[in-house]
């Protein structure tokens, strides 16, 4: 009986979802919308210092607030410095530590859940508690005073977010593992004799991962966004390197004479929450079974 | 004769999936009077509850009625648009489902519930809608019904929410009840006082019945006529006694062999071989013919549609004889 | 079971959350790296007036004994005293509370009055128009910073509104609260929209392709009764605890929203008090935070028991 079924086991059911994948991610528009926006984006911060005209930090107290120009496309803003050169360089400090900062909360969060949801008792209980706790302190709040507590600096973003954000992952891995633990597959290779680290990781995981990995595409917006509230609030990435929210901040002495100092930095985060938003549509979409 | 209370004229249901379009009623047509109690038979999916549905107007988003007509004293449904149907509904014809948990809104008072119609359809005052729903409760075998009125449907039993279904349909004192398997998810002994009330509220309040069912034998103790259906249309129809004693289409006689008995015990129940067609699927020949016993060449040949034979009887068979008279030659029913 | 009584469970349960806050928000000042006092006065400060925090706080006792300092101080009512002002944080909060309160209320209703008729207008006709529409507002609304959000507002009604809608501050009497709190509650609101209205017409299309929807069709009332009084009173009951966790996120926004409109709530207190150092503010803010997110989940989920009779029999 054993024997019989062991070979069922060992083979991860994983295998219709990922190949319709392979398959169908070009035909669907809003996966491919979001991944050419986003695709622009990272490679126009990626080749920052290639194609920016100046350098972000230059001063020219000759240039101070000009308009848009054949010399400087969007103008320069109080301090002389070129505010495309400023864009570009701040699209990469902040699409970098968006879309780094959303591992680590992912790698606890999904650990946590895991344990919580396969083991059940007080594991789960304990971990449950503690997500509670978390939960009850408004994110923002919490970031704001774990910024505080630790002090400002990318670093320390880092750190806050982790501690802040990986309750959402933790929630979600639980609730998918507490479904399908009890699915046949995981029976017969608990049957089998597997451990539970090899069943969690071969068999569970790659189907319950999805969600999170969904989830996670919002994530990113989110963590983007407190980046750039934590740069506009002063608490996050400090000057002189350029960031969206500290450009916004600078800007807003101008609002009335030079609005677009404060406007474009905006916009640009708002289309890179729409290629997320896209591409996060389009995965779920994707990676949803037929 | 006067004008038949309902008629249905060729009615064909569309359902659009990812899939393809199914074709759930295709050119359905029968007719009632007023007062009479009429059986709607067949296996699941053949598009019995459809025709229901498609009657008032009420398809899921996915469906639509593509052609034919429903006359409601005279007025064309289809026609007649979404004012039409509202206007008859409720006081000309009404429903009752299948599975009262899900056909209930879970977070209203039954009591609400049924005196909804009056208030809102028919107009009238509160403290009139309020009379008239424990009126109704009390019409349906309701115990205590001013205690029962705030109750809210997860708190009833299934016999106790069917009768409050009974009760809504009642509420606007239609002259046509649609009645789609009203017992079918009830507990046996339930199911038989359900069908009691309804025939007795027939009795008394002169109501046209439609009764959609997969059970003959309930056929047989509340209707007087009885339509058969397959694979989205009419197969035959006439009365019920005749169609018992001498069924003249090949699935009837089928179906009536299928079922326990109701008078003599039979040696076996026979299943009908093979599985209905896929109703997404176009027909060229006729429907019943790759599971029917009498099927010659002349079957396949093209679409078979009713057509009379004596009785006042419908079928649509090109062998309904050999059929009818095989059915002689070895009763499923010695009397009704 | 009926309200009152899963109300006070409710509340019970509430009670170990809270106290895992205050242990949380006890520890802030453990995590500060170094010593606490020192960053908190700056490392050029009277060394004198380190020692004397370290005293007031305790930190040189062993932990547990702090922290039951610590409680026994919180419950009676006392929060601290604030390095800046001369004046016990709890007073400092109480007062700003009020203006916090109000656009948090302002905030909630404006988000319900967007966000239910988009909704039941896109659910009404899957795919049409109108659905496409309203389903393209959460995508692009989404990455919107609530701050720049306000900003724009700002620039382009504020500015242009002779005075009608006030760059900032909290107004006065009723009415001049609604006018100036106004713009940083549409802010809010329409920060939360589109996650509300994904979640409502989510929830109504479900909802309208239920067997009741069609019961109710069948008695012949208006399709508006039936989108209303069954559709949507069925739609909003899984939307309220969405409501709920977006309240709460909203509750952090606040901190922001009030910087950027210069509304005197405790959230722009947390921030002067951030650059100012001042811990036992910031301290207390937090606290206060906390308990009030812990409360809207409570309302979120009486609420619900009340929409929903079936949650009451557990």
């Amino acid at each position: 009986m054993a024997t019989a079924a062991a070979p069922i086991a060992t083979e991860p059911l994983v295998v219709e979802r990922h190949r319709g994948f392979w398959q169908r991610w070009y035909r669907t528009p809003s996966f491919v919308a979001g991944l050419v926006i986003i695709g622009i984006m990272v490679t126009m911060a990626a080749l920052a210092p290639v194609i920016a005209p100046y350098n972000p930090n230059h001063q020219d107290l000759t240039q101070l607030l000009q308009g848009p120009s054949s010399k400087h496309w969007l103008g320069t803003d109080n301090l002389g410095r070129d505010v495309w050169s400023r864009m570009l360089y701040a699209a990469r400090v902040d699409l970098q530590v968006a879309f780094l900062a959303v591992c680590f909360p992912f790698i606890i969060g999904t650990v946590l859940g895991c344990i919580s949801g396969f083991y059940g008792g007080w594991a789960d209980v304990g971990v449950m508690r503690f997500v509670d706790v978390v939960v009850a302190f408004p994110f923002y709040v919490l970031i704001i005073a774990m910024v505080f507590v630790l002090g400002p600096g990318t670093r320390n973003i880092y750190i806050a977010i982790t501690l802040v954000g990986w309750v959402s992952y933790a929630r979600i891995l639980r609730g998918e593992i507490l479904v399908a633990k009890r699915q046949e597959y995981v029976l017969a290779a608990r049957g089998a004799g597997f451990s539970d680290a090899r069943i969690v990781m071969r068999h569970l995981l790659p189907n319950v991962i999805t969600q999170a990995i969904v989830f996670a595409m919002s994530d990113i917006v989110l963590d983007l966004l407190a980046i750039v509230t934590l740069g506009y609030l002063g608490l996050g990435i400090q000057p002189p390197t350029a960031d969206w929210g500290t450009m916004i901040a600078d800007g807003e002495q101008f609002l009335t004479t030079h609005w677009q100092l404060s406007t474009f930095p905006g916009v640009a985060v708002v289309i890179v929450g729409l290629g997320l938003s896209l591409l996060g549509d389009g995965l779920a979409d994707l990676l949803r079974p037929e | 004769m006067s004008e038949p209370l309902l008629e249905v004229r060729d009615l064909s249901v569309d359902i659009v999936l990812s899939r393809g379009t199914i074709h759930a009623v295709d050119g359905v047509s029968f007719a009632l009077e007023a007062g009479a109690a009429m059986g709607l038979v067949g296996e699941s999916g053949c598009g019995k509850s459809m025709t229901l549905r498609g009657i008032l107007g009420l398809l899921p988003r996915t469906g639509r009625i593509t052609g034919g007509q429903v006359l409601f004293e005279g007025k064309d449904l289809v026609k007649g648009g979404q004012r039409g149907l509202r206007e008859v509904r409720g006081g000309g014809i009404s429903i009752i489902f299948q599975e009262p948990m899900t056909a209930l809104n879970p977070v209203m008072r039954v009591g609400d519930q049924i005196a909804e119609g009056p208030r809102h359809h028919l107009g009238w005052s509160r403290s009139q809608s309020r009379a008239r729903a424990l009126e109704l409760m009390r019409m349906v075998g309701i115990p205590d019904p001013e205690r029962r009125m705030r109750a809210y449907p997860h708190e009833l039993s299934g016999g106790l929410r069917q009768r409050v279904m009974i009760a809504i349909a009642l509420s606007s004192e239609p002259k046509l009840i649609l009645c789609d398997e009203p017992t079918t998810a009830l507990d046996v002994t339930i199911q038989d006082q359900i069908l009691k009330l309804l025939l007795g509220l027939r009795r008394d309040l002169g109501v046209a019945i439609v009764f959609v069912t997969h059970d003959l034998a309930v056929i047989a103790q509340t209707c007087e006529t009885l339509a058969v259906m397959y694979a989205g249309r009419v197969v035959e129809t006439g009365r019920v006694e005749q169609m018992f004693r001498e069924p003249h289409h090949p699935y009837t006689l089928g179906l009536l062999r299928s079922v326990p008995d109701f008078d003599a015990v039979r040696d076996s129940l026979e299943a009908i071989p093979g599985m209905p067609p896929d109703l997404a699927s176009t027909f060229s020949a006729c429907r019943f013919a790759p599971r029917c016993q009498f099927a010659q060449d002349d079957c396949l040949a093209g679409e078979v549609d009713l057509h009379e034979i004596d009785g006042g009887r419908t079928v649509a068979c090109l062998h309904d004889d050999a059929c009818a008279a095989a059915a002689s030659a070895d009763p499923v029913i010695a009397r009704v | 079971m009926d309200l009152l009584s899963y109300t006070l469970r409710r509340l019970l349960q509430a009670v170990p959350v809270v106290i895992g806050v205050t242990v949380l928000v006890f520890f802030m000042i453990h995590l500060v790296p170094g010593d606490p006092a020192r960053t908190m006065l700056g490392t050029h400060a009277d060394p004198a007036r380190i020692a004397a925090l370290h005293k007031e706080w305790g930190l040189d006792q062993p932990l547990w004994v702090q922290y039951k300092d610590f409680m026994s101080r919180l419950l009676h009512g006392n929060l601290g005293d604030s390095l800046y002002y001369q004046e016990s944080a709890g007073t400092l909060i109480m007062g700003r509370l009020p203006a916090t309160i109000w656009l948090l209320a302002y905030s909630t209703i404006l988000s319900i009055v967007i966000a239910v008729p988009l909704a039941a207008l896109a659910a009404s006709k899957k795919d049409a128009a109108r659905d496409q529409v309203v389903r393209a507002v959460p995508m692009i609304g989404l990455g919107f910073p609530p701050f720049w959000l306000g900003i724009m507002l700002l620039l382009l009604v504020a500015l242009h509104s002779g005075g009608f809608f006030p760059v900032g501050g909290y107004g006065n009497g009723f009415t001049g609260h609604l006018q100036a709190m106004f713009l940083p509650s549409l802010t809010i609101a329409l920060g939360i929209s589109p996650i509300l209205i994904r979640s409502l017409r989510a929830s109504l299309l479900n909802v309208l392709e239920s067997d009741y929807i069609m019961t109710a069709r069948s008695k012949g009332i208006s399709e508006r009764r039936v989108m209303y009084r069954h559709a949507l009173r069925n739609g909003v009951i899984s939307t309220v605890t969405v409501l709920g966790i977006n309240l709460a996120f909203l509750v952090g926004a606040t901190v922001v929203i009030e910087q950027v409109f210069a509304v005197p709530g405790i959230g722009q207190l947390m921030l002067n008090s951030i650059f100012q150092r001042d811990f036992p503010i910031v301290q207390g803010v937090t606290l206060v935070f906390a308990i009030m997110v812990v409360v809207i989940y409570l309302a979120a989920d009486v609420v619900h028991a009340m929409l929903d009779p079936r949650v009451r029999f557990d």
